[in-house]
């Protein structure tokens, strides 16, 4: 179960709270009409479906109920941050976490890792 | 190949086995084959195995990133139906249904195909209107599928409560007799000896880091982490990664990949005799041929590649199951697991040409694709080899979701896979 | 006396303390204390079940969690049966009943026993290769065959009497395991003022420090020292010590599951205690301190009852007082294993000898062995062991082969070494690195906030684990902020630091490919088991586990994944970190469904909604049906009136008289704002800026894809107020589909939306009399026709309390939908009901809504369309904005397919024989002679009698239905085929003047 920040209620909740709500910075175009079927199709059906960093929406359903924006790494779940609907893409290379190790031999290639490692 | 059979066991038997050949090989990668298939899962090999079989096409390399077998053919709970509402599914998941029966003998290999039955459970009006929906249209294409009153499903699987007290009390079931489960383990292995006997290089730990291209956009090959291999025909079977391989063609996909959990209990006798589901409270099980119960849990609600999920998801899955069958409640979870699997916005696969010329895809099978392998692997192998669709996987474009014209099991049944 | 190999003066135990169990019927004398494993030793009871596969005779390996072997079933009744428990983990207490699994008729005689004689056939994976011909007998012979030796322990067969519990518990730190290493932790971020959470599978705490007698900690023997942290972490307001609490699941984000057992080891628990408790617990910081377990020897048949690890042996001695023989060999490849030797030799049990497969073991223990006159054997290895049901002998001989001699022995010990139990640090998403020096997997890239210590970081040295886990305890209390004011010292003493360790075949089980030299006890997987699937071209670890079934049993490969993994490398000629790990994954050991579910079972399954009226309701005779989590009243049946006939009675009166329904369910959603009616234009088809304050107006609503999402009617009471409804299913999704386009598609819109669905009672009166009806209760609004016309909503009083009264109807009925405040919704219904049944209405139910609905071409969003229908396929195409600019779906509407010729379309069915009435589901074929698979072109959505109409009455979705009125279409059915007319949706009432009274 994750942890999640709510950038409105400026607290960590449990995932139970919250509900996934797609991928962010897509903006519905306000051109709809004239849109081209393949322009459509881009907009309400294809997906980057990244593998790594991807920025994606989230709802505080049992909380303030609003919707946010967080920078998740696909491959660790992990959240780089959070923030708050209609702001733009936060620079990530600042965020990244850094992972501590106290032995320092070299990991094992399970294909669990493998997963882990492929970019 | 040596053929494999009671005799050969006896046989081996008497000189402590020492006769056995591997059952598949391990070669370097050639510089060029003629079809490079990536994903060296059951949907992958089986390509692999009808494009020798059936199509004279032996010059392939099937490219595998980790060990084959070990994406979710190795990680599902193996149910096979083919009860679907649409003739575009019904006639796909029958194909592969019909194939299930005989598929041993096909590959001289016990797939454990378990004919044992799937049932689905209907807990009020709106299921049972669904559920007659899909019966009413299964008859009409020629599927079995019935509707048992409660009493019925009971008689058919004992543990089964259908009190009126429940919190979700059945009010019948819809019933595939030769629904059930297979092996998964033994359908990527029987599919690998049986390409690799007919000439098939399957490569493991080979990962694919790029598709190359022509000047004039068709495919040139792959970039891998065991060096560049060319081939004029490139199918992507990769499941949970579609979109990654695909990216890397330059192709966007309409799939979203999700975590989805597993669960076995430990090991008892014989207590549980078919396939069960409820969609309306989230729950499959079976009973594996070891004694263990084989649970099927939900997705976790974000895009993830981590191959694990969250305990919440499990214990709202034994919440149904136990609803379902209370006497399981001291029954002990041995081992949780997840996969990946991407998920298309009408909840049915994409099996396919691409914009790519020579780039074929088969993807989007969801939570459900194990029940597909032989079926999917048969027609799409017969894509790659005519560079053009079967009828069956025809309706199965890319270009669906551009036109409108879906084949939206999802919507029209609100029944998982 | 408890049992004959209880030794005086050794052990933990109280001689005085007694209990008595039955194993197989038979009574045991047992003392309070003890596990059923050492309960049963006492008694000289090796022999405690049988194995997976050739049913051989097995015993007790361990004296904890990792035990393969002796699985027993427990009972304390008939619906309290638990299969496949440890006996090595399971308390006795008295009365319990225990029983042996998987052996017919008998533990010491089983039938299924010949399968040890049949197992040249049954080699790995001898499945795949055969029982495929003659197909046929597949399902009918040899699956059911198989199927039937499945399983171990029997499974319960009626429900669960005991409970579970749940708890969420935020620690600081929590610290998995409360042996040395973890107490010292634990004391140390604790001594800090953090919140720290310790638990332990065992029930009290101590880890190895239960069977190493020999450490001392600042001078106390070490087991007492540990007994006396915990009882000073217990008295730290900021600690919770957690003892028979192990931790199953390390998941994302420090989240981990503990399951702890209540009272599964008391007599007569308290029935208000849960019999197990789950624990999701979220921890700022883990340390995991989960020690180290210890392998045994890969030899010969290695698998007799007295066989067993040395620690194990150990710990029966020096914590329950048992000695496991009376005369023991010792296998080993490590120095621990003496050390199990000495504690024996001097309780008085005969060493017969040591058998050391190394030439130099440690010094200190040799040395040792000698002064106490055990006889030691370096490079030599036991070959084989006789004995059916118990260890009898082992054949010794010098490793490289030579002649073999025999020793009597009644039990056997021995050690591989042990093996880092990195299980908990693998499930937090960490990477293990192997330590060739030491041919160890440990820690090394870390993916959480943990940090390991002790032996499961492979730290031996007694006073470095302390160290480290000191300063673990000190720096994670330190980055939740706390920090020490003095630094905390503990001296720990221990006889021999241990050297040594092997992993893989030992010289016994020899290249051969025959011999049972066994990995996996309890699946009956051998050293050659994984030399044939490497043959047979499994190269992967991943392959080698499912071919050979080698780590898949209960114990999840606990002592046998290294042997396995370390086999497969020196057949392949690989290093053992090329081949690879197996996953490790949670649980860590197996937990109870019913611990997992812990409340979530029967009402609390999931919550049940109610309306404000089901009690009037349930009194007045309602059948309820399911709709989501709501009870609706499906139908009242009056006595002596099946279901038919009462919603025939209910259809009719409404018609002729009037009736009264509960609509609470219908989603209400209040929508406020200077912006209301530019967002209602947005998310509906229809135009709303027309809609004057007072009138109503059905919307429809698409996805962005355009098909029909959700329906309903929306009351404009003021220019920036809008009442709007839902469906019952769809009023969560609406909701958050609403407030999803408002937040971030049109947040320059100035609007607020508030769900009200549970905030008003709905009471619908629909009939002739509906106005007569609640006219006398009604104050402040004028019902008549012309002041309250059809499609208007007020607001007002009833019954003095306030309303908002809808002019509405889903019967095509003169009808009033009644909004009160829900706490007033009883009183409302029964005052509505005193002034409706002397006049000759009653209640009415969603049955018979729904045969009204459909008399009138109502449609049914969910039931008579599908997510792949448009506005324009139901008929509905008038209530799309023609003219608006922009609404969700308007360009998902316009895709090819969606205006492409000969979709499906809803149009009305009649049968030919009006008494037939169509089945809902049922498909529709143009030509009914065609064979299969037939060509269909629709289906029913909607089929009831309708008892107004005289006839039956159907809807239907149909490929290009409205050009196809009148035509005769068939519904195949199983036994016959219906022939059925197309028609209109409108059955009742077609000009629609009821409404209008």
């Amino acid at each position: 179960m994750l942890l999640i920040y709510c950038p409105y209620c400026e607290e960590e909740r449990s995932e139970l709270e919250f509900r996934q709500a797609g991928d962010a910075h897509i903006a519905r175009p306000r051109n709809m009409t004239e849109m081209s079927d393949a322009d459509f199709e881009a907009f309400f059906f294809l997906r980057d479906n990244v593998k790594g960093l991807t920025f994606e929406r989230w709802r505080h359903l049992n909380g303030c109920g609003r919707f946010f924006n967080a920078a998740r790494d696909t491959v660790s779940d992990k959240f780089l941050t959070t923030y708050k609907a209609g702001l733009p893409r936060p620079d990530i290379s600042a965020l990244r976490p850094a992972a501590s190790s106290p032995v320092g031999t070299a990991p094992v290639e399970t294909y669990e890792a493998t997963e882990a490692d492929a970019k | 190949m040596r053929k494999y059979s009671v005799f050969a066991v006896a046989r081996e038997a008497m000189r402590g086995h020492r006769g056995w050949e591997a059952q598949w090989t391990s070669p370097e990668p050639r510089k060029a084959y003629d079809v490079i298939i990536i994903g060296a899962g059951g949907h992958g090999l089986g390509t692999a195995y009808y494009l020798a079989k059936e199509h004279g096409i032996t010059n392939i390399a099937v490219l595998e990133k980790g060990w084959l077998g070990g994406g979710n053919t190795g990680r599902n709970t193996t149910i096979i139906r083919s009860n679907y509402l649409y003739d575009e599914s019904a006639g796909i998941y029958d194909h592969a249904l019909k194939m299930w029966d005989g598929l041993s003998q096909d590959l001289n290999y016990n797939v454990m195909y378990s004919a044992r039955g799937v049932m689905m459970l209907s807990h009020n009006i709106h299921d049972q209107q669904v559920f007659k929906r899909h019966i009413h249209a299964n008859r009409l294409n020629g599927i079995d599928n019935e509707w048992l009153t409660p009493e019925q499903a009971q008689e058919f699987c004992p543990p089964l409560d259908i009190s009126r007290s429940a919190r979700y009390p059945i009010n019948g079931a819809a019933l595939q007799r030769r629904g059930g489960t297979a092996r998964h383990d033994a359908v990527a292995w029987g599919y690998a000896r049986a390409a690799a006997d007919r000439g098939v290089h399957i490569i493991q730990n080979c990962e694919v880091t790029g598709i190359r291209r022509n000047p004039d956009g068709s495919v040139a090959g792959v970039d891998t982490n065991r060096g560049q291999i060319n081939a004029k025909k490139v199918g992507v079977v990769a499941a949970g990664h579609t979109s990654v391989l695909m990216e890397m063609a330059g192709v966007r996909m309409p799939l979203v990949s999700y975590p989805l959990q597993a669960l076995v209990s430990e090991p008892v006798k014989p207590i549980f005799p078919c396939v069960v589901m409820s969609n309306t409270v989230h729950a499959y099980i079976s009973q594996s041929d070891k004694g263990e119960l084989v649970i099927g849990a939900g997705t976790d609600q974000y895009s993830s590649y981590s191959q694990t999920g969250g305990l919440q998801i499990i214990t709202h899955t034994l919440d149904a199951i136990c609803e379902l069958f209370p006497i399981f409640r001291r029954m002990k979870m041995m081992r949780s697991w997840g996969g990946i699997v991407d998920v298309t916005p009408d909840r049915s696969p994409i099996l396919a040409k691409t914009p790519v010329q020579g780039l074929y895809v088969n993807c989007g099978w969801g939570t459900g694709g194990f029940k597909a392998t032989p079926g999917s692997a048969n027609v799409f192998a017969h894509t790659i080899a005519n560079d053009a669709p079967h009828k069956i996987n025809a309706p199965f474009t890319l270009e669906r979701f551009r036109s409108g014209r879906l084949i939206d099991e999802a919507a029209a049944a609100a029944v998982a896979h | 006396m408890s049992g004959a190999n209880r030794i005086p003066g050794a052990g933990r135990l109280t001689p005085a303390k007694t209990a008595r169990f039955f194993f197989d019927g038979k009574s045991y004398a047992a003392l309070e204390g003890d596990t059923v494993a050492s309960a049963l030793l006492a008694n000289g009871v090796h022999l405690v079940g049988r194995s997976f596969k050739y049913h051989r005779p097995r015993g007790i390996v361990s004296a904890g969690a990792e035990e393969p072997n002796a699985l027993i079933g427990v009972e304390r009744d008939a619906a309290r049966k638990q299969p496949n428990v440890r006996a090595t983990v399971q308390d006795v207490f008295d009365g319990m009943k225990v029983v042996s699994q998987n052996r017919w008729p008998s533990l010491a005689f089983d039938v299924g026993a010949v399968n040890n004689l049949l197992a040249p056939f049954f080699a790995a994976g001898f499945y795949y290769k055969t029982f495929m011909w003659p197909k046929q007998a597949w399902k009918h012979v040899y699956e059911p065959q198989i199927r039937a030796a499945a399983g171990l322990g029997v499974s319960p067969t009626e429900d669960d009497t005991d409970h579970y519990s749940s708890r969420y518990a935020h620690c600081d730190v929590l610290v998995i395991g409360a042996g040395l290493a973890g107490l010292s932790a634990a004391l140390a971020a604790a001594k800090t003022g953090a919140r720290v959470i310790i638990c332990d599978e065992q029930p009290e705490v101590g880890g190895a420090l239960h069977y190493d007698k020999s450490v001392t900690i600042d001078g106390l023997d070490g087991f007492t020292w540990a007994q006396a942290t915990a009882a000073n972490l217990k008295r730290m307001t900021n600690v919770k010590v957690l003892p028979r609490t192990t931790a199953f699941g390390y998941y994302a984000q420090n989240f981990v599951g503990l399951n702890e057992r209540v009272t599964e080891h008391l007599a007569k628990p308290d029935k208000k205690l849960p019999r197990e408790r789950l624990w999701q617990v979220r921890a700022k910081r883990v340390i995991i301190a989960t020690g180290a377990i210890e392998r045994h020897m890969v030899f010969a048949n290695n698998d007799r009852p007295g066989i067993m690890l040395a620690s194990a042996a150990r710990t029966f001695l020096n914590h329950f007082g048992v000695t496991v023989g009376k005369k023991i060999g010792v296998y080993t490849a490590n120095d621990s294993a003496y050390e199990a030797a000495f504690d024996l030799k001097r309780a008085g049990v005969t060493i017969a000898a040591i058998v050391d497969s190394r030439e130099k073991p440690g010094e200190g223990v040799l040395a040792e062995a000698r002064a106490l006159g055990i006889e030691v054997l370096t490079g030599h290895g036991v070959v084989n062991t006789s004995g059916n049901l118990r260890v009898s002998s082992m054949s010794v001989a010098r490793n490289g082969g030579g002649a073999a001699r025999s020793i009597a022995i009644d039990a056997l010990l021995m050690s591989a070494g042990w093996t880092p139990s990195v299980h908990m640090f693998s499930q937090s998403r960490g990477k293990v690195a192997y330590d060739t020096e030491t041919q160890r997997f440990l820690p090394g890239a870390y993916a959480q906030d943990c940090l390991s210590v002790g032996a499961c970081n492979g730290t031996n040295d007694l006073q470095a684990t302390i160290e480290e886990s000191l300063a673990a305890g000190e720096l994670t209390a330190r980055a939740s902020g706390y920090s020490a004011s003095e630094k905390l010292e503990l001296q720990g003493h221990n006889a021999f630091n241990w050297t040594g360790g092997m992993a893989g075949a030992a010289e016994g089980a020899g290249p051969d490919t025959t011999v049972k030299a066994f990995i996996d006890f309890q699946n009956d997987v051998c050293a050659k088991d994984i030399r044939l699937a490497v043959r047979e071209g499994m190269h992967s670890i991943e392959h080698i586990k499912r071919f050979t079934t080698n780590g898949m049993a209960t114990d999840q490969g606990k002592l046998s994944n290294i042997h396995g993994l370390a086999i497969a490398a020196e057949t392949l000629g690989r290093e053992i970190p090329k081949v690879g790990l197996t996953t490790f994954r949670a649980p860590y050991t197996p937990v109870t469904f019913g611990t997992l579910i812990n409340h979530s079972r029967g009402e609390l399954f999931d919550p049940t909604r109610k309306t404000p009226m089901h009690a009037l309701e349930e009194a007045q005779g309602a059948v309820f049906e399911d709709v989501g989590q709501w009870k609706r009243a499906w139908y009242y049946a009056r006595a002596g009136e099946d279901m038919h006939q009462a919603v025939n009675r209910e259809c009719k009166t409404v018609r002729d008289v009037a009736g009264m329904f509960d609509a609470s369910t219908l989603g209400k959603i209040e929508v406020v704002g200077p912006d209301a009616a530019q967002f209602l234009n947005l998310i509906y088809t229809n135009s709303w800026d027309t809609l004057k304050p007072g009138r109503c107006r059905y919307g429809i609503m698409l996805r962005e894809d355009g098909f029909v999402y959700d329906d309903g009617v929306v009351g404009r009471l003021a220019d920036d107020r809008f009442h709007v409804t839902t469906t019952t299913g769809g009023a969560a999704r609406v909701m958050n589909h609403m407030e999803d386009y408002l937040q971030t598609e049109f947040p320059h819109l100035d609007v607020w939306l508030t769900s009200a669905t549970e905030q008003w009672a709905v009471i619908a009166i629909q009939g002739p009399k509906a106005r007569e009806i609640i006219a006398p209760l009604v104050d402040g609004i004028d019902l008549s026709n012309e002041a309250f016309p059809h499609m208007s909503v007020r607001e007002g009083k009833i019954c003095g309390v306030p309303t908002r009264l809808f002019r509405m109807s889903f019967t095509g009925e003169l009808g009033f939908e009644v909004n009160v405040p829900a706490d007033f919704g009883p009183a409302v219904w029964e005052a509505i009901r005193a002034q409706a049944e002397p006049l000759g209405a009653c209640a009415y139910g969603t049955e018979t809504m729904h045969v009204l609905r459909a008399e009138k071409g109502y449609i049914i969003v969910g039931q008579d369309t599908d997510g792949t229908v448009t506005p324009d396929d139901a008929s509905l195409g008038w209530a799309v904005g023609k003219k608006k600019p922009d609404f969700v779906g308007i360009r998902g509407l316009r895709r090819p397919d969606l205006v492409a010729d000969g979709r499906k379309q809803l149009v009305g069915l009649l049968t030919k024989d009006p008494k037939v009435v169509l089945e809902e589901g049922a498909q529709i074929v143009a030509d009914p002679n065609q064979t299969v698979p037939m060509t269909m072109i629709g289906h029913v959505t909607s089929a009831y009698w309708s008892e107004n109409c005289g006839r039956s009455i159907a809807l239907a979705l149909v490929a290009g239905g409205k050009a196809r009125i009148g035509e005769t279409l068939y519904v195949p059915m199983p036994d016959r085929t219906i022939a059925v007319e197309v028609s209109d949706m409108v059955f009742f009432d077609k000009e629609g003047g009821r409404l209008h009274v």
